[in-house]
């Protein structure tokens, strides 16, 4: 049983809650704006098993004399069907070298020209080639770069694998957390003045996908749960080459470095999508940006569906799939620049790319929405901080572009800890009663969990009828009555989660009670999800409606804002902030397309 | 058809429960199922009780690691094929302290890693000038990639001999980061790190064995990372101490 003798709260200016690249460059920056201030690195794992380490092709950021900033604003605002906020991409995509340049500072081995300067490749959706790239393991060196630097700062520190289980709010104010450390079962407040949220997004709410165990989206649920709206949920991600069975990530690098997508009958199908037309493969031209294989991630996933539709894909024990093809780059490219690539593909599919055909299916990778902020990182509730994947500032509107979530988690995380360090300095906690009240709410909900009869409901049961009910309902077409069912059936699964029992009674590093309350937060965030999904009665990015199959800026050029209530989420929306790019169609290949960007509506 | 099984021997230890022992699970066997696999079955389905770190299955967190038959693995990378028919042992790091079941205690090589300050040190005071990157070529970069690829995930301290008796050895991972930023171009903080490196117990005692190096999932080799770092360092660390007013920076 969790101890429940009173124990002194734990205190620091700050928190960031989640250790991966958003929460240690928040940390750094908190600490770089005022050395004197007290941070907490609150993290359910140590912060180097973070899921920012799978991360593989690159981070975009404009390098080179060939490259704009209204470039790389363009092709993030097309691909986001124009759901992102314009001054927030502007934002970003300003601060983007500075923060890169930074990580070069800190030690991340990015690969070189000859010449010594960074190196750039071409990614999906980019008019140039702009993203700085550590072979395909980008991630993983960015992260271990953050985490080895945070250790310089002695102000920082590091509450490894506590599982944060409520936010604590008092005076209108967020003041805290309660967490639970793993290695005792106790069960603290951490007290601070300012918290932010870093804990990534919720892939795993879904069968079939590229993220992680830990992926459960439980910083959105604690946010959600404290009042603070989630936005644009319904856009969900699907990467198109995951490996059947497992959902490993094969790089979107592949391509860009010049791989290609076969259907069953040896076609490059994509020529059939409206993303122009394919270049021979001795072309010194290809790969071409924005075209074909390099077209954005929502239009490749939804090219897969056609074709399966039409029979023009693979049967396999796992799902039906198509073959990536990166033969002709040769043995020395494949291992100088995707060499994460062969050896995943070795490992998990028995197969060699350098002689073999990679199979490749559309699989759950990011998700666009999250908890609403400003371009602070500020959220409804003053106090509250969030940056990263649980976060939508927005830039990624209704299609985020490949590589640049990476520098999303250092831009917004980097402000977000300027700004919570201001603001954590400019007031005190307060020892409210209603911050002691919260604490034991926490605990006697956690002692519930631990205390029912036996013989309830399997966890793991209750898991796999959700992220069926997520596939079934709210994959890459959606329909009302697809939607519908998923709302009845996430209504259901809750009345199941609460007859739940756990087989573990022990206090000492119970993975099972910390996986019920993840579960708790991910029902939270499905049917934050699958409501915002029935309501946007149009097609846009990621959310494709097979009932209504165009874009409808009359009605819905809006976030939608999920807010959590007793019954179904409340589902309102905001205006998109557009600054100077009114919406337009997006169009990909070979022909530029800002010249049809002439400010009308499709 | 009787589904064909394999059979787990896992390590159980709960501190707050019953002293340690091993039980047995029967498991379905897949050919295309790793050990990460079977542990998540008995999870889900058999027994929840039974606690272990695990994130990416993809062999690159560094949470899986724990000794499979002995050896120490990742054991999302260990596939069943392997060790068909069984039993197969499943069992704790080595060399660490264990909190619970297959969960060790990671505070001591943190510590450690602390120690060498695996960051970039620069005297100049160029750090915050974010107008330029620092040039790196290509062969600079090559120099110290290799020992930049550690993923933490333990397996050399496990298989390590001097880890085992030494407690205060920094440790195979800890040494190759040490010696990772030592190589690093744009570093300048060789000398504060050879101080830790060089005076710390143990880094003498390893042997060329080369466990750690035969074990490690992401071919860092951190055996020949440390004989580099005592090839190299040694001379220059004995010269600092004997002449201290020369300045080799």
């Amino acid at each position: 049983m969790p101890k429940i003798d009173h124990v002194e709260d734990i205190r620091h200016d700050v928190i960031i809650i989640g250790g991966g690249g958003a929460g240690l460059r928040a940390a750094i920056a908190v600490a770089e704006t005022n050395p004197s201030l007290s941070i907490g690195l609150v993290s359910k794992v140590y912060p180097m098993r973070s899921h920012t380490v799978v991360a593989e092709g690159g981070m975009a950021a404009v390098a080179k004399p060939n490259d704009t900033r209204d470039f790389h604003i363009y092709d993030t605002i097309s691909g986001s069907d124009w759901l992102a906020d314009q001054d927030a991409v502007e934002y970003f995509v300003d601060e983007a070298p500075r923060e890169l340049i930074q990580l070069e500072h800190w030690g991340c081995p990015w690969n070189r020209e000859d010449s010594g300067q960074v190196a750039v490749r071409p990614f999906g959706g980019m008019q140039i080639e702009r993203t700085w790239y550590a072979a395909d393991k980008t991630g993983f060196h960015v992260l271990h770069t953050l985490f080895q630097t945070s250790l310089r700062f002695q102000q920082i520190t590091r509450h490894d694998e506590w599982f944060a289980t409520a936010l604590l709010t008092a005076d209108g104010r967020c003041q805290g957390c309660v967490a639970i450390e793993l290695r005792t079962g106790e069960i603290r407040a951490i007290r601070a003045n300012a918290v932010i949220m870093c804990t990534g997004g919720g892939g795993r709410i879904f069968p079939f996908t590229t993220n992680g165990a830990i992926k459960t989206g439980d910083g959105m649920a604690l946010a959600y749960r404290a009042g603070v709206p989630l936005k644009d949920m319904e856009f969900v991600q699907y990467h198109p080459t995951g490996l059947p069975g497992t959902g490993i990530l094969i790089t979107e690098a592949s391509r860009g470095e010049g791989g290609i997508l076969l259907n069953n009958q040896g076609r490059r199908y994509l020529e059939n999508y409206d993303l122009g037309s394919p270049l021979p493969l001795t072309d010194p031209k290809h790969p071409q940006n924005r075209t074909m294989e390099l077209g954005p991630r929502d239009r490749l996933s939804q090219a897969f569906m056609h074709e399966q539709a039409a029979g023009h894909t693979f049967k396999g024990p796992y799902g039906d799939y198509v073959h990536l093809d990166v033969r002709h780059l040769g043995e020395r490219r494949i291992d100088a620049r995707i060499p994460f690539v062969r050896e995943l593909a070795k490992n998990y599919a028995g197969i060699d790319p350098v002689k073999d055909l990679i199979p490749v299916r559309p699989v759950v990778h990011y998700m666009m929405g999250g908890i609403d902020t400003d371009l602070d990182g500020a959220t409804a509730l003053p106090g509250l901080y969030a940056a990263g994947e649980c976060a939508c500032v927005s830039i990624n509107g209704a299609n985020r572009l490949g590589s640049n979530s990476l520098t999303e988690l250092v831009v917004f995380g980097a402000r977000a800890g300027r700004h919570a360090a201001t603001v954590a300095q400019a007031h005190s906690l307060t020892d409210a009663p209603e911050i002691n009240h919260q604490l034991e709410e926490s605990r006697s909900r956690i002692s519930d969990l631990q205390n029912r009869p036996k013989g309830g409901e399997r966890l793991a049961d209750v898991r796999d009828a959700l992220t069926t009910a997520m596939e079934a309902g709210a994959g890459i077409f959606r329909d009302e009555t697809s939607l519908a069912a998923c709302c009845d059936t996430l209504r259901d699964i809750r009345k199941q989660m609460s007859h739940v029992s756990l087989d573990d009674t022990s206090s000492v590093y119970n993975t099972e009670l910390t996986t019920a309350l993840e579960l708790e937060g991910m029902i939270d965030i499905a049917e934050a999800l699958a409501h915002s999904a029935r309501h946007r009665t149009e097609s846009r990015g990621s959310h494709q409606r097979t009932d209504y199959v165009t874009r409808d800026d009359d009605n819905f050029l809006k976030h939608s804002l999920a807010f959590r209530t007793d019954a179904n989420p409340r589902i309102e929306y905001a205006d998109v902030a557009i600054t100077h790019w009114p919406p337009a169609k997006r169009t990909y290949g070979a022909k530029p397309d800002q010249k049809e960007n002439d400010g009308g509506n499709q | 058809m009787k589904e064909t099984t394999i059979q787990l021997d896992i390590y159980r230890y709960r501190p707050d429960w019953d002293a340690p022992g091993y039980q047995t699970y029967e498991v379905p066997y897949r050919d295309d199922w790793v050990v990460l696999d079977a542990l998540n079955y008995v999870k889900d389905q058999i027994d929840g009780s039974l606690s272990y770190r695990w994130s990416c299955r993809m062999g690159v967190c560094g949470s899986c690691g724990m000794q499979v038959n002995g050896e120490p693995t990742l054991t999302c990378a260990t596939f069943l094929t392997d060790l068909y028919p069984g039993p197969v042992k499943v069992e704790p790091l080595n060399n660490f302290p264990v909190e619970r079941d297959l969960v060790v205690d990671l505070t001591s090589f943190l510590e450690k890693l602390d120690h060498v300050s695996p960051y970039i040190v620069r005297k100049e005071d160029d750090e915050n000038d974010l107008t330029s990157e620092y040039s790196q070529t290509p062969a600079e970069l090559e120099r110290y990639k290799q020992f930049s690829m550690c993923i933490n995930c333990m397996l050399c301290y496990a298989a390590c001999p001097v880890v085992g008796r030494v407690d205060e050895f920094l440790g195979p991972a800890a040494l190759a980061l040490a010696q990772r930023y030592n190589l690093d171009s744009r570093d300048q903080g060789k000398n504060q790190r050879q101080d830790v490196m060089f005076q710390n117990e143990g880094i003498w005692e390893c042997t060329f064995v080369g466990e750690c190096s035969t074990v490690c999932p992401k071919h860092v080799d951190p055996a020949g990372a440390i004989q580099q770092a005592k090839l190299e360092g040694a001379v220059d660390y004995y010269k600092r101490l004997l002449t201290p007013w020369v300045d080799r920076s």
